[in-house]
């Protein structure tokens, strides 16, 4: 049997009436960059306080790290980082009292150690005295994955790591991330970015508290079964409008020069197109790209919601 | 997940460098004290003295200049003007340039004589009731007092015409109302309540507001290890204040120690613990530091108004008293006052320190109720 680090079933969290995270089963194998992905107020961040402890959920049963992640949170709390969405760390503290003071929290035996190789590696020797708070974006970011990790955890939950990050502080990150993977380090991450998405291992698509898809992204695009045509040429707003609305067709979307036309149903896209092929507009149909898929999945969930 | 010693010295010093670089924070904390010293110690005065009043001597005798030299010696009045006409004392009251004004009648020194019991005339600008109260009372006795020195020879059997009863008052413990004995050392009640509670509910809700709350949680830290080790450093704090104060009250304002002091400092203890305990129950209910703020003056009012610091507790109407009653304010006053003042001991104290302990213990059962809740 293969173990997980994360392997949970049923996981149902409601606040009040409102069913915020829904029958959720997720497994995550070890080493595995997993990618959360989900529309605004989807349960993302539930799901991630859930599995670290932070909130209790109403139901739902498995292992985070071999343990019971209902009843040994306070064990599970000394393995697992968690990264806030937005930046919790002391921005009235410098960059290493913040860290001395999460590693005082988690008792590590050689405290001083642990500060100054974080330190070193995050590259904030010389900075170590200066207020976090007065650290930009991109260095509050990695600051705070450095406390993250200075407990040397075996998994870490990362909500929204990157948002309001630049491109290349971005792709450092996520250079990092992928170091520490191959390391052995199992990663949890939420995003909104696409290009993240496809750098993780696999994914989940989560929305209204649903759990509507998950596997390698190669998977995903399969399993959304959205059939995607390419046109380009003139005028392509005009064609836009016209197509927009025809049965079938459920997504029109511009990329620069060309239209990108994709519905569930290919024989009815196809039904619905024909008639514009004989334009002057070239037509190809070419594979579905993640963010189309996961629009396409929003909207039968919302479908399915209402 | 049990009480960690080093974990909640890891809470201690982060919440002392906070404290340190919070300039505003660690200003207000040293400010308020001094301010309030200041402002309560020297500028308010509820007996006071040295009230401008006006003369109205109709009837130029011995006797009228015996009695002007008496009030004036009395320091509660500052004869600043003499009238010519009643009219005049009349327009100076209403004016606002006299609090007192003093009528002499045309007949005083022949009825005197005579033993017809004259009248005297004093009135008042009563506007600010407790700026005339005392003075008032100096009036009364001077008359007689003053008077009967002058009824000597064959005046004298006179003097035995004045009351037959003498008002006799003595006034225990602050024989001379000085204001300050009263102000100083409640001023450390006063000032422990605002700060401490206002500090530990900012202190709290400021880990919230900031999100850093939710970090700190999802750590192996215990709930029960951040609310004490946030505690901690006020404590430290409100010993600096009572600490400021008592100096203040010994050297500054000739407060008397009559009592013990380190029993005062023991006590002390329970009130802060108290504070403290309003200050994280706030915290629990409060969603960002401005209703921390609104919500300590929101209990900060009554305690000043109803304890007894700024009116006489006894001259308040039943049910104010009552409400008096479970403000720890009001029994600490009485403690403070009871050690300096009156050199009360332990047994005498008692009295009112098992409600300061009974209102601790039902303020933080509400706290640590909330606290589990909003954890989740």
């Amino acid at each position: 049997m293969e173990t997980f680090a994360i392997d949970v079933r049923g996981v149902t969290k409601k606040f009040g009436t409102r069913t915020v995270v829904n029958d959720i089963a997720m497994q995550v194998r070890p080493g595995e960059i997993y990618g959360f992905l989900g529309p605004n107020g989807s349960g993302k961040t539930t799901f991630l306080r859930m599995l670290c402890g932070l909130l209790k959920p109403d139901a739902g049963s498995g292992n985070c790290l071999g343990l019971d992640f209902r009843r040994e949170s306070s064990e599970i709390k000394k393995r697992v980082g968690y990264m806030t969405q937005k930046f919790s760390f002391y921005e009235d503290l410098t960059i290493e009292e913040n860290l001395d003071f999460i590693a005082r929290l988690y008792q590590m035996p050689s405290r001083q150690d642990a500060v100054q190789k974080s330190l070193e590696r995050l590259g904030m020797v010389e900075r170590r005295k200066q207020l976090a708070g007065t650290l930009s974006g991109g260095w509050k970011q990695r600051l705070a994955l450095a406390a993250c990790l200075i407990h040397e955890p075996q998994l870490l939950l990362l909500d929204e790591p990157t948002a309001g990050v630049d491109p290349k502080a971005r792709r450092d990150f996520w250079e990092e991330i992928h170091k520490l993977a191959a390391e052995g380090l199992t990663f949890l991450i939420t995003t909104h970015y696409m290009d993240e998405a496809s750098r993780c291992h696999r994914l989940a698509y989560i929305a209204y508290g649903n759990l509507l898809a998950h596997g390698t992204v190669a998977e995903v695009v399969k399993a959304g079964g959205l059939t995607t045509w390419e046109v380009s040429g003139e005028n392509l707003a005009v064609l836009a409008d016209k197509i927009r609305s025809l049965p079938g067709v459920e997504q029109v979307v511009a990329f620069g020069t060309a239209l990108h036309v994709s519905g569930r149903d290919a024989a009815k896209l196809q039904t619905a197109v024909g008639p514009f092929m004989a334009g002057a507009y070239r037509w190809t149909q070419i594979e579905s790209g993640l963010e189309d898929v996961f629009i396409s999945l929003m909207d039968s969930a919302k479908d399915n919601f209402s | 997940m049990s009480f960690n010693l080093q974990r909640l010295f890891a809470i201690v010093l982060k919440e002392f460098i906070q404290m340190r670089r919070d300039r505003l924070t660690f200003g207000m904390m040293v400010g308020i004290p001094m301010i309030q010293l200041v402002l309560f110690g020297y500028a308010i005065n509820s007996n006071p003295k040295h009230l401008p009043t006006a003369v109205y001597a109709a009837d130029n005798s011995p006797f009228s200049r015996t009695l002007i030299w008496g009030l004036r010696n009395s320091s509660y009045f500052d004869i600043v003007r003499e009238a010519h006409s009643p009219a005049e004392i009349e327009n100076w009251l209403a004016e606002n340039k006299v609090q007192f004004a003093v009528t002499i009648p045309v007949d005083f020194s022949r009825k005197l004589v005579r033993g017809e019991k004259p009248d005297l005339l004093l009135e008042a600008d009563a506007t600010d009731p407790a700026a005339v109260g005392s003075a008032q009372a100096a009036v009364a006795q001077l008359a007689t007092t003053v008077i009967n020195r002058d009824l000597t020879g064959p005046l004298a059997p006179l003097q035995s015409s004045a009351p037959p009863f003498n008002l006799v008052s003595h006034q225990h413990y602050n024989p001379e109302n000085i204001s300050q004995y009263n102000i100083v050392p409640g001023l450390m009640g006063v000032m422990l309540t605002m700060t401490m509670i206002m500090i530990t509910g900012l202190a709290i809700t400021r880990e919230r507001e900031r999100g850093t709350m939710e970090n700190l949680l999802s750590t192996p830290v215990h709930p029960g290890e951040v609310i004490v080790g946030k505690i901690i450093p006020y404590i430290m704090v409100g010993y600096v204040q009572v600490t400021l104060v008592l100096l203040a009250a010994k050297f500054l304002f000739d407060v008397p120690f009559i009592g013990s002091v380190p029993l005062l400092v023991v006590l002390t203890f329970l009130f802060i613990v108290a504070n403290l305990a309003v200050g994280i129950t706030f915290s629990t209910i409060a969603k960002n530091q401005l209703q921390a703020v609104q919500m300590t003056f929101f209990f900060f009012l009554p305690s000043l108004l109803l304890s007894g610091y700024m009116f006489p507790f006894r001259g308040m109407p039943g049910w104010a008293q009552d409400l008096g009653e479970c403000l720890p304010l009001t029994h600490f006053l009485r403690v403070v006052r009871g050690i300096l003042l009156k050199g009360n001991g332990l047994t005498e104290c008692a009295p009112d320190l098992w409600p300061i302990a009974l209102f601790v213990v039902v303020m933080l059962f509400l706290g640590i109720k909330r606290y589990r809740q909003t954890l989740d």
